[in-house]
């Protein structure tokens, strides 16, 4: 099969919808309109039999029950829910809730509405490999702490944080435990029971399904988990989310998670032997490369590296027919590098340097072969380009120099 | 983001890249900017110290493209220019020539720095020159 130009090498930042996933969804825009809460015709019925038989697929996919899941319009409405829906029922428990500093800015910027409230908030640092540990979160916890919200799978570095220990920790100190599982649910094997979650956010864009649409995993027994409402209105999903449901949305999120379930081990199998192919023919070609965050412990799809003495957004454009993401400052409004490689410890300059590569169901050897070469070719070029590269040849401690910018 | 054809056409064929000898006297570097801010511009001219005029100048960059295309420009700009014409080139005039938007207008100001930064280097080497001739004149 001939390459198809640009690439598409971006499936953190979101997927395309799969031709299934959109051929389940076409009949609910024209012919199966009707709104899931119209109790009392054909319309109706309908809508709402293709909303619980979506709910079953979400619920099978994690192990829970369809009563336990609910609808939201992604994984940032759901975070939100989650995290100020707790504090709010729970608020007379305690003020305390523990995160970590590279959650998603749907998780921080939440909390921190929560301080401005006169929650406090702990944000725990992570090690060098981007991992918290089940300890870190033990020794935070105290007798105030009503919430621990902690990340499955990390967006840009893809690292897996244990959340079966943190879990086990939360349910031995009678805390409730919320994971923002966007990158995870759908991608790798996640099992309610197993990681004992309470609360889970998820999405489908992320896993082939459409925008617009996701959902919350609420636990129902052991504990029963109550959140206070931030959507006002019809009393929909149990009373948590208002709002007449996006009937199409949620049967393209049920048919994704129903082909999640089905494919996962051997599609990835597959996305993991075609990124440490492109791991690979990139390490062993340049030098001077770095994987940032936990070689293993990862999403099979990701591969987050440095390339030092390059600049990220210069590097992008010498690939531009790739389509990847930066951690450098220059691709984001801020002109702050990522905070998530700075958190790691990563310096600075080889934020800057940073590009992620996310990997996924339609990706092909091609491709992978094609992007080896593209990059290799773009990196060297623009080695030959940068001072630093030539300092660094010449013997110079690059942290040594006293840099007039400085 | 999208480039101006500009930008693209100097990040693709950049002019002038390379290294000067840093020792020559008659040669002026400059270095700006730090990894940690994400851009590093060497910028360097080759003077002749009898006409004072630009023979050569040459440039790398460690930075985003509109960096790398600020600092080619201004080496395309600095040939054959006097050095006073050299110091009379404003950040303003790459900004327009190259269609940099705002967030990219620090690139513009890196090169203009660097410019200043050569000349001042080249100044410096001119003076110690001339005090080593004038002392080892006052010996001879």
């Amino acid at each position: 099969m001939a390459l198809k130009l640009p690439i598409y090498m971006d499936y953190h930042a979101t997927t395309p919808c799969d031709p299934r996933v959109f051929e389940a969804m076409r009949p609910y825009f024209t012919e199966i309109f009707g709104n899931a809460a119209s109790r009392n015709h054909q319309f109706g019925w309908e809508a709402e039999e293709a909303i619980e038989n979506a709910r079953k697929q979400v619920a099978e996919l994690i192990s829970a029950t369809s009563k336990e899941i609910v609808f939201t319009s992604g994984a940032t409405e759901s975070d939100n829910l989650a995290i100020k829906g707790v504090a709010d029922m729970y608020y007379e428990r305690g003020d305390h809730i523990i995160t970590a500093v590279t959650e998603h800015k749907a998780v921080l910027d939440s909390c921190k509405k929560l301080e401005k409230r006169g929650f406090k908030v702990t944000y725990l640092p992570v090690g060098s490999d981007g991992l918290i540990s089940a300890d870190d979160v033990r020794n935070a916890i105290t007798d105030k702490t009503i919430l621990v919200t902690i990340m499955m799978a990390n967006n840009e570095i893809g690292v897996i944080q244990p959340i079966a220990e943190i879990g086990k920790v939360c349910k031995e100190k009678g805390v409730l435990f919320h994971t923002d599982a966007t990158q995870a649910i759908g991608k790798i094997p996640f099992n309610v029971h197993d990681l004992n979650v309470d609360l889970a956010s998820f999405s489908a864009h992320k896993i082939y399904g459409p925008k617009g649409v996701g959902g919350l995993y609420v636990r129902r027994k052991n504990p029963r988990v109550v959140l206070v409402p931030m959507m006002d209105g019809g009393g929909h999903e149990r009373g948590m989310r208002s709002g007449t449901l996006n009937v199409t949305g949620i049967v393209g999120l049920g048919k994704a998670c129903e082909l999640a379930k089905e494919e996962m081990p051997s599609e990835n199998e597959r996305v993991l032997g075609l990124r440490e192919k492109l791991r690979k023919g990139i390490m062993d070609e340049i030098p001077d490369v770095y994987v940032n965050g936990h070689s293993t412990e990862r999403l099979p799809g990701n591969l987050n590296v440095s390339f030092a003495y390059v600049e990220g957004e210069s590097l992008l454009m010498g690939i531009n027919d790739i389509a990847v993401s930066s951690g450098s400052a220059c691709t984001s409004a801020s002109l702050e590098p990522s905070y998530v490689l700075k958190a790691l410890g990563v310096g600075e300059e080889l934020a800057h340097s940073s590009i992620r590569f996310g990997l996924g169901r339609f990706n092909t050897e091609e491709e992978v072969d094609y992007t080896i070469g593209r990059v290799n070719e773009a990196v060297n070029r623009l080695r030959e380009l940068s001072p630093l590269w030539e300092m660094v040849q010449e013997g110079v401690d690059l942290s040594k120099v006293q840099w007039a910018g400085e | 983001m999208a480039y101006s054809d500009k930008v693209v056409d100097h990040y693709n064929n950049p002019r002038n890249v390379g290294s000067l000898d840093k020792k020559d006297p008659s040669v002026g570097t400059g270095l700006v900017g730090a990894p940690e801010c994400g851009d590093v511009m060497k910028l360097q001219i080759k003077i002749n110290p009898e006409t004072q005029i630009i023979e050569d100048a040459k440039f790398k960059t460690f930075g985003c493209g509109s960096a790398i295309a600020s600092s080619s420009l201004a080496t395309e700009w600095l040939k054959g220019r006097s050095v006073d014409d050299a110091l009379a080139i404003k950040n303003s005039a790459i900004v327009k020539e190259l269609n940099l938007p705002p967030v990219k207008i620090h690139c513009s100001v890196l090169a203009e720095d660097a410019i200043k930064a050569a000349v001042r280097d080249y100044q410096h080497k001119q003076t110690a020159e001339k005090e080593k001739a004038e002392e080892a004149a006052v010996n001879a």
